[in-house]
């Protein structure tokens, strides 16, 4: 286990680089120069070299890049004061020191996450269990229709409908907002209740069909035969030999999931103005923001890659054929 | 001493009112609904077993041999699977019982060895645990008891080390082994009827002759039926008393081994003999195979089933047609065929005998 940690731990490194150096290196093939955009509209090509300066773009990319690179294992010095490991600079835009505000949004983006990924599961699971359970049947057809509906709609038009009705309408529930869960339980969870239900939509419906695939498959095996040929009651057979069996994919597309929502609900969180890491990387973006792009990249994509570990290792628990070999 | 010998060799005695036999199935007909049409699988099957002996079922794949075994387990799907006739296991009905009556009885009073040990066998329980779960719930054991139980039926098939084997997980199993288990997982609550689903073929031919002989001990022991599916006549002729050959969903010749093997009498019968390989035969020699392949059990040739494949059909005498009359398999030794029983006698001496060498 603590070799596979290793051997999975250095190969995380090298991807981690290989994202960094293309997101750095293609955001210099934009043509948008950060500097012209904070000069503002007098400028001069003296306050122009001074703003590069300050930013740090007047040296070569590459150059760039070894200082960028620097800064994140030791840390570096800036205009605006100093900036200790793991440092990815300040914002061109605003000047916030990119570590720490990342750091401030990832609550929210937590929060969201878990509790939507709370949501999918037991929906998804649960729906695609009573589909497998009741397979051809009347339940099974109207299961399977609804996730079909389900995963081809979009949060973009589901959220203002929701929020158009939820909020507006009906006044049930007041405007999806941010509040920290040590500072008011109730109101944090009041807050993302309806970003939980929309942000699951598409999730819930890709559950349901693949656990309700995978637990046909399985009943289909073999040693569910045995099972049920040693007088086990179906139930038993359903849930000890079946189940189990198929939560392996489940469990692969539920890291890798899991992983990116980390990085960010991009959509979820800009339809209601949620200000997690997928509202930051958007805002970014459109700033020619370079830090912080950089700096919620990087962070997504070490979610991503670390859910895909934790996966791995729990096949281990799941398969005692993992476990040995 | 002189008593025990005579005690011994009385007959067990029969139960009040039982005339049939332990396992008796009259006129099994199975058959599937599927997108194409229906599927007979199994077309008016007949055939009784006594406790103690040994049923081998031969046929080709698709010959309706092992879902005819499911049937009896209840194993089948009832929702696109029509079973009608009688199955009665020591004069009870399987046929339309209850699911509880069914898991009361499975893995209990009957139980089946699957062909392949690698997929019939969990990968996620360790193989000590899915031996002795029929053990807990149909005699209600402890969890110490039931774990007694399954280190003595390892022990009993034949794992060395079963104290610790008992723990491990069925990738840790070799193929043999594996199947040791099922045969130790099926047995372990001493089931009158054991039905063995092709419980060799999967294995090497050394590995094969070990469980033959182990279930042959086994049910000199228990005293269960065996009812034993093979496409291996070789195999059948180790371990069988009574042979049944299907075809297409139906009985087509009954005998005792000897019988059978000795003088079959039917073209089918005659066709799975000549193309097996035997051991003392010239390497140069060529098989014969039939020819042709196994009905479509959706749209069965009409008449006798085998009749497209059958060299014979022109010796058919006495107004019979083969593609249009079905041949009656009779109670007893016999074969369903309208070849006069001088005729098959005359052409199994005279042109299959010399074959088979």
């Amino acid at each position: 286990m603590l070799r596979f940690l290793i051997r999975r731990s250095l190969g995380a490194v090298v991807i981690l680089l290989i994202i960094s150096a293309v997101t750095f290196f293609l955001f210099y093939a934009v043509p948008r120069d950060p500097a012209m955009l904070a000069c503002g509209k007098n400028c001069t090509p003296d306050s122009l070299a001074v703003i590069r300066k300050n930013m740090g773009i007047d040296e070569p990319i590459p150059v760039q890049y070894w200082h960028f690179m620097v800064g994140i294992v030791a840390g570096r010095t800036f205009a605006q004061g100093d900036c200790p490991a793991p440092c990815f600079g300040y914002s061109f835009a605003n000047q916030d020191p990119v570590w720490e505000t990342i750091l401030d949004r990832f609550p929210t983006t937590v929060s969201l996450t878990l509790g939507g990924a709370a949501v999918f599961l037991f929906i998804g699971l649960g729906a695609g269990m009573i589909a497998a359970w009741k397979k051809g049947t009347i339940i099974d057809k109207a299961f399977s229709s609804f996730s079909l509906v389900l995963s081809s709609m979009q949060i973009y038009f589901i959220g203002p409908l929701v929020l158009a009705l939820v909020v507006y309408n009906m006044e049930l529930l007041d405007q999806p907002k941010y509040v920290p869960l040590t500072q008011d339980p109730g109101g944090w969870f009041m807050g993302l209740l309806i970003p939980w239900c929309v942000v699951q939509i598409i999730f819930t419906a890709n559950y349901t069909r693949l656990s309700r695939s995978s637990l046909i498959e399985q009943l289909q095996e073999d040693h569910v035969r045995t099972a049920r040929a040693k007088g086990m009651s179906s139930r038993y057979v359903f849930f000890r030999y079946a189940w189990r069996g198929s939560l392996i994919p489940i469990v692969t597309i539920f890291g890798v999931d899991l992983g990116s929502l980390f990085g960010g609900a991009m959509i979820t969180e800009w339809t209601f103005s949620l200000p997690g890491l997928g509202t930051l990387a958007v805002k970014s973006v459109q700033n020619t923001d370079l830090p912080m792009v950089m700096g919620v990249m990087l962070f997504a994509a070490t979610f991503i890659i670390l859910f895909n570990i934790i996966v791995d290792a729990a096949y281990a628990f799941i398969d005692p054929r993992v476990r040995l070999s | 001493m002189t008593t025990v010998t005579k005690e011994a060799h009385v007959p067990a005695p029969r139960g009040e009112g039982d005339a049939g036999a332990f396992l008796s199935v009259r006129d099994l007909y199975v058959h599937f609904d599927t997108e194409d049409g229906t599927v007979k699988a199994v077309d008016g099957l007949s055939f009784d077993l006594e406790r103690g002996q040994t049923l081998g079922i031969v046929g080709e794949s698709g010959s309706g041999k092992s879902v005819t075994n499911l049937s009896i387990l209840g194993l089948h799907n009832p929702r696109t699977t029509e079973v009608s006739g009688e199955i009665l296991l020591d004069g009870q009905e399987l046929t339309g019982a209850r699911e509880k009556t069914l898991e009361s009885l499975r893995g209990n009073k009957m139980a089946m060895i699957f062909q392949d040990p690698l997929t019939a066998l969990s990968p996620y329980y360790t193989v000590g645990r899915q031996i002795g779960e029929p053990y807990r719930k149909h005699r209600g054991a402890s969890k110490r008891e039931t774990r007694e139980r399954t280190i003595e039926m390892l022990d009993k098939v034949g794992i060395p080390n079963a104290k610790q084997r008992v723990d491990d997980y069925p990738h840790q199993f070799s193929g043999g082994m594996r199947q040791r288990a099922m045969i130790a997982m099926a047995l372990i609550c001493d089931p009158d009827l054991l039905i063995a689903d092709e419980p060799t073929t999967a294995l090497d031919v050394t590995v094969q002759a070990q469980i033959l002989d182990l279930l042959k001990d086994l049910q000199q022991e228990f005293g269960s039926a065996i009812v034993f599916i093979t496409h291996d006549l070789g195999v059948i002729a180790n371990v069988a008393d009574d042979i049944l050959v299907m075809y297409g969903g139906r009985a087509v010749e009954r005998g005792s081994v000897r019988e059978v093997l000795r003088a079959p009498q039917h073209p089918y019968t005659w066709g799975l003999l000549s193309s097996m390989p035997r051991l003392g035969g010239d390497v140069n020699e060529a098989l014969s195979p039939i020819h042709g392949t196994p009905p479509s059990l959706l749209s069965p040739p009409p008449g006798c089933a085998f009749h497209p494949r059958c060299g014979f059909v022109d010796e058919v005498a006495g107004g019979l047609s083969c593609s249009a009359d079905r041949p009656v398999l009779p109670a007893g030794r016999g074969a369903a065929c309208h070849l006069t029983a001088e005729q098959q006698s005359t052409f199994f001496i005279e042109q299959i005998k010399p074959r088979l060498g």
